[in-house]
């Protein structure tokens, strides 16, 4: 479109455009911030209330979700994990080969899936799996006119769909990622015999050794602000969908992206505040 | 609307609804009474939908006063929302059941929510329900994917009456079904509003449901009411906005259809 020789575009109805484009999508993205913001508060009112009248908690939903989420999302995390746990050890057995410090893949292998991978990639796998699914049921239910429904018979959605999720995955997230630290140590610990030399007792010695209380805490920590994140995100979005069939799979595309994005994000603002204070 | 007519169970006043820049109302005045089927009725866009939404407080007009069972919308607490809600039901357009449960949890899940039942008395109110929409029993262990778009209404129709609802909002009850079906829901509607003696505000586009169920219709248009009054009163109104629902041929048909089996004479379904 742009021509070397064309005269400089000055009519300034056509030249800022981009600018106005800009603008606009620079004020939905607020928009949404704000929604998001405001949807969150209302989800913390809903669970104060909850706190304060523990009669009004429904427990049915909150033990579907953690079985749905939590315990069928086992063999996933597992596998992933311990795939995860292979890798890592594969790839530093070469450099840690070259120096004879075979070893360290204790360190290599423990301090990152228990520190970031385990919780990062849980997190990951179950924004796909979890964050998705929500999205989907509750934009279908808008669609179908159930919340509508729901809000007419005197059921407030957020206790009934989104707390359930809320607490459900807070619950199963830490448990999920105490699994994948198990499975991608274990990984780490197959490949660090058939490539190191360095046996099962050997390795977890300098386990014990090498990996503090914190390391894995730290770890953990983070499950329950990932877990917080993507339920949140994915009712979020579900809740926004507009019109017919095809907004379901836009918020549901939609809420899979922004959770692993605010995720990763999160997970670099902990990586920061870890360092500041030195853990 | 003088003081001698019978006592109004709903009320607008001056209702403004606006979306962005969009005006959908500017200055809606209604009121139905006790007892009759009053039908709101418009083009596409003219905002019956929305209006129907302000009524069961699903949205908040920009200004105006609405009163439902003589309870002022404006400002209303949760509680006293609770509590107007379980005194009117609604069929939404596409039923609203809820697909994770059978229709009978589905029509005894408002008595499960608010009222203090064991689940035998909820499952025994649910049924009978289902018995007053022309529902087979077995159709209570089916759920809401497996039934038809007639069947569908019904149960949600039954689910909106569990609560023995004072008022009862349809929204487009008979859209999506066959003709059979359809006259079968309007003949439901004329049944549920002469038995239970409830108060019926709708929504539709039904020509057939018009003349023969609802004693008074509400025509929308430009964002405002251009007529009140009985099929007949709006046939011979001037109005260009109420001219389509009574020219044409499906509209003339459905008129002589009335007039040959009048409201008044029909066999009262029992």
């Amino acid at each position: 479109m742009t021509d070397g020789s064309a005269p400089p575009n000055t009519d300034p109805q056509t030249r800022w455009v981009w600018l106005h484009k800009l603008g606009l999508r620079v004020c939905s993205a607020l928009a949404q911030g704000y929604a998001l913001l405001s949807f969150l508060g209302q989800s913390c009112l809903e669970l104060i209330g909850w706190c304060t009248h523990p009669q009004r908690i429904r427990w049915r939903p909150i033990l579907f979700n953690l079985r749905s989420a939590g315990l069928n999302a086992l063999p996933i995390v597992g596998l992933l994990s311990l795939l995860l746990g292979v890798v890592v050890a594969y790839q530093g057995a070469d450099q840690l080969r070259q120096y004879g410090a075979n070893i360290f893949v204790v360190d290599l292998v423990g301090l990152s899936m228990l520190r970031e991978f385990a919780p990062l990639m849980t997190a990951i796998i179950i924004a796909g799996r979890s964050g998705s699914a929500y999205a989907a049921q509750i934009g279908t239910m808008t669609v179908t006119q159930e919340i509508d429904a729901m809000r007419t018979i005197g059921i407030a959605p957020l206790e009934m769909l989104v707390l359930p999720k809320l607490l459900a995955l807070a619950l199963a997230m830490p448990l999920l990622t105490v699994f994948a630290d198990v499975m991608g140590v274990l990984g780490g610990m197959l490949m660090a015999r058939t490539q190191l030399g360095v046996g099962f007792g050997e390795f977890l010695d300098r386990f014990a050794q090498a990996i503090s209380l914190t390391t894995y805490l730290v770890g953990l920590g983070k499950a329950p602000v990932f877990a917080a994140i993507i339920a949140m995100v994915g009712c979020f979005q579900g809740f926004r969908t507009r019109g017919g069939a095809d907004s379901v799979g836009q918020q549901t595309t939609r809420a899979v992206v922004q959770s692993i994005f605010l995720v990763i994000v999160a997970d670099a603002m902990f990586s920061v505040a870890f360092s500041l204070l030195g853990l | 609307m003088t003081s001698q007519t019978p006592e109004i169970v709903l009320e607008m006043r001056d209702v403004v609804t606006r979306f962005g820049q969009h005006v959908v109302h500017q200055g809606i005045n209604l009121a139905v009474r006790r007892g009759e089927v009053f039908a709101v009725i418009g083009g596409s866009g003219s905002g019956k939908s929305t209006l129907l939404r302000e009524m069961i407080l699903l949205q908040v007009p920009n200004a105006g006063q609405i009163r439902v069972l003589g309870v002022d919308l404006a400002g209303i607490t949760d509680d006293a929302a609770l509590a107007l809600r379980q005194r009117f039901g609604v069929l939404f357009q596409q039923g609203g059941l809820f697909g994770s449960l059978t229709v009978l949890e589905n029509i005894g899940l408002p008595l499960r929510e608010h009222r203090q039942l064991d689940d035998q008395a909820v499952d025994t109110i649910a049924a009978q329900k289902l018995a007053v929409v022309g529902l087979a029993a077995e159709v209570g262990a089916q759920y809401p994917a497996e039934l038809s778009g007639g069947m569908l209404k019904r149960a949600a129709l039954a689910r909106a009456l569990v609560l023995e609802p004072e008022l009862l909002f349809l929204d487009e009850p008979t859209a999506g079904l066959d003709p059979l079906s359809a006259a079968g829901i309007d003949e439901l509607v004329r049944h549920v509003s002469q038995v239970l003696e409830l108060t019926v505000v709708m929504i539709t586009h039904d020509l057939d449901l018009l003349w023969q169920v609802a004693n008074r219709v509400a025509v929308l248009g430009d964002g405002k009411v251009q007529g009140i009054g009985t099929m007949a009163e709006l046939a011979v109104m001037d109005n260009p906005l109420i001219r389509p629902f009574f020219d044409g041929p499906r509209a003339r048909a459905s008129q002589a259809q009335a007039s040959l089996n009048p409201k008044e004479s029909s066999s009262k379904p029992k």
